[in-house]
């Protein structure tokens, strides 16, 4: 099978990502994916009919806690903030999404 | 040359008082102002002071070097991305929390391949690290930092994690013990995330001795990482100088196409293990190669998720930052994530996944252990990791079939090329939460040959 990735698909899958592409690089990871999928063909090979699909190894089940606020690791505001570009009087600046 | 000595030695010494901690931090200090700029180990040096707590617990302020993708308090975090070029973490990873309390002092940040996608450290974006073995050659990946700064002395033993072949890859290419512990035995809160099913933070050391003795202090149950075990974590230590009469070991993946270079090297060390009185089969396992697909699926899957929080509003820089193989990764898990893909990508991988869990659980019936090469060859030499959108998977296939399965396993140092001073790593892989038997084959193996730096001096 062949998987033919176009710079169209790629640029389709780059605003879904939310990641900036120029056409140029779309054409490399174009060929990334290609060469990826290629390789990842290989698993039709294998039989899983009726073979129950692992998520996770540990055999853990819903491992749950108490809803109450853990002082030890609560940031301050200032430390919650520390880190943002952008703030206005103690809360981050997000990008405006919705168009006026 | 006190940067030189292994953990186990320096803690020795420093009880004997033959040697003060500032003799062993001032040579430290001169090794890595020698060879940090041609070898770019580390990113960040850390400038806080050691403190009396740390002076006074067991590992007695001792310099620990750390991969740059473990979030440390007040000390800068890149996981070798300029996304987070600026990002001051506000708090530790638990891991973190678990060696300073234990008296590890952090002495720098290591480079790794940007996110840890990789297993050159080529795809850092603050340029590669080279092996200190052969400045010709990689490190390997992505803890190849970490495993770089141990090779050269540049401290007395590291932290790395892994997710498929992250910590022993790179120990193999640079001659040094990497331990990959249990999936779930130690907490992955704080580290940058990765995939989340497979990431497991453990010790890269020179011997296999100092390997138990951190592991000892980072491992355990954290109620901050729900996939952490509250299986019960043994002193390793006591797995050291065991004698491995009668234990069952199972060779496998020597008769895979592409070992040629290796195979008759790696088959002649096997041999000292029947010396020691273990039984040694050659034996059959599932093929690596479906391994690269699975790992492939899952991990881009999970990086697509975890990589979607980089949003550039409450830390660090905007998705414009990312690198060419993150963009790489990040797309690809989406697009095999997406409407009319997932069953067909993911729900297959998934499933072969369980197909690798049952043979090693058929395998593990009639062995204590299996081991195999941990790399299909000697380090590769600079550059070459940018011809392949594939580079680490073929690198780690040997690795992946015990990472998916979330089994813990050791690298250490089983031949040295004397032309290149290259060397080669042998991988020894146990059940679940078994660290005991890798820690006690990987140790009786170092003792009873030449390979291991420190203990041939």
């Amino acid at each position: 099978m062949s998987n033919k990735i176009t710079i169209q698909q790629v640029q389709h899958i780059a605003n879904l990502a939310n990641i900036p592409v120029d056409d140029s690089e779309a054409e490399r990871l174009a060929q990334g994916f290609e060469e990826t999928l290629e390789t990842i063909e290989d698993l039709k090979a294998v039989n899983t009919e009726g073979v129950e699909p692992t998520h996770q190894v540990t055999g853990m089940e819903n491992v749950l806690r108490e809803d109450i606020v853990d002082k030890s690791r609560t940031f301050t505001q200032e430390e919650a903030l520390a880190n943002a570009k952008q703030t206005h009087q103690g809360f981050f600046v997000v990008p405006r999404i919705i168009k006026k | 040359m006190l940067n030189t000595l292994t953990l186990k030695q320096a803690l020795d010494k420093l009880e004997k008082k033959e040697i003060t901690l500032q003799d062993i931090n001032s040579d430290v200090k001169s090794a890595i102002e020698k060879l940090n700029k041609d070898l770019n180990v580390y990113l960040t040096l850390n400038e806080q002071k050691i403190t009396d707590q740390e002076t006074t617990a067991p590992l007695a302020g001792l310099p620990i070097a750390v991969k740059d993708n473990y979030c440390t308090r007040d000390l800068r975090t890149t996981a070798s991305s300029t996304v987070l070029d600026n990002f001051i973490p506000q708090y530790d990873s638990t891991v973190i929390t678990k060696l300073k309390k234990a008296g590890g002092h952090i002495v720098g940040k290591t480079n790794l391949d940007a996110w840890a996608h990789g297993s050159s450290t080529e795809t850092s974006q603050y340029g590669r690290t080279l092996n200190p073995r052969n400045t010709d050659h990689l490190p390997g990946g992505s803890s190849g930092g970490s495993a770089a700064a141990v090779a050269a002395d540049l401290c007395l033993a590291s932290l790395g994690t892994e997710t498929a072949g992250s910590i022993r890859q790179p120990s193999s290419w640079c001659g040094v013990v990497g331990l990959k512990p249990t999936y779930g035995r130690c907490s992955r809160y704080g580290v940058v995330a990765m995939a989340s099913s497979t990431d497991s933070p453990g010790p890269i050391t020179k011997t296999v001795e100092d390997s138990a003795i951190i592991l000892n202090y980072i491992a355990g149950h954290d109620k901050y990482d729900g996939t952490t075990s509250n299986q019960e974590v043994p002193d390793f230590t006591q797995f050291l100088d065991q004698d491995i009469k009668g234990m069952k070991i199972g060779v496998v993946y020597t008769d895979i196409e592409g070992l040629e270079e290796i195979k008759e090297l790696f088959i002649e060390q096997v041999k000292i293990f029947e010396k020691l009185g273990a039984t040694v089969e050659f034996v059959k396992a599932m093929d690596p190669h479906h391994a690269i697909g699975v790992y492939t699926i899952i991990q881009r899957g999970e990086v697509s998720s975890n990589l979607g929080r980089f949003d550039g509003i409450r830390y660090g820089n905007d998705r414009s930052f990312f690198g060419h193989e993150a963009k790489n990764r990040i797309m690809l898990g989406t697009y095999t994530l997406s409407k009319g893909y997932a069953d067909q990508y993911y729900n297959t991988a998934q499933k072969v996944r369980t197909l690798f869990i049952e043979d090693y659980q058929k395998l593990f019936q009639d062995y204590d252990v299996l081991i195999s090469p941990t790399s299909p060859g000697y380090a590769k030499k600079v550059g070459v990791s940018e011809s392949s959108a594939m580079f680490g998977e073929l690198e780690d296939m040997l690795l992946e079939p015990s990472s998916i399965a979330g089994l813990p396993g050791i690298s250490v140092p089983c031949y040295r090329d004397p032309k290149t001073n290259l060397y080669l790593g042998m991988n020894i892989v146990a059940p679940m939460f078994r660290e005991d038997l890798v820690i006690k084959v990987g140790d009786a193996f170092e003792k009873n040959t030449k390979w291991n730096t420190w203990r041939n001096k």
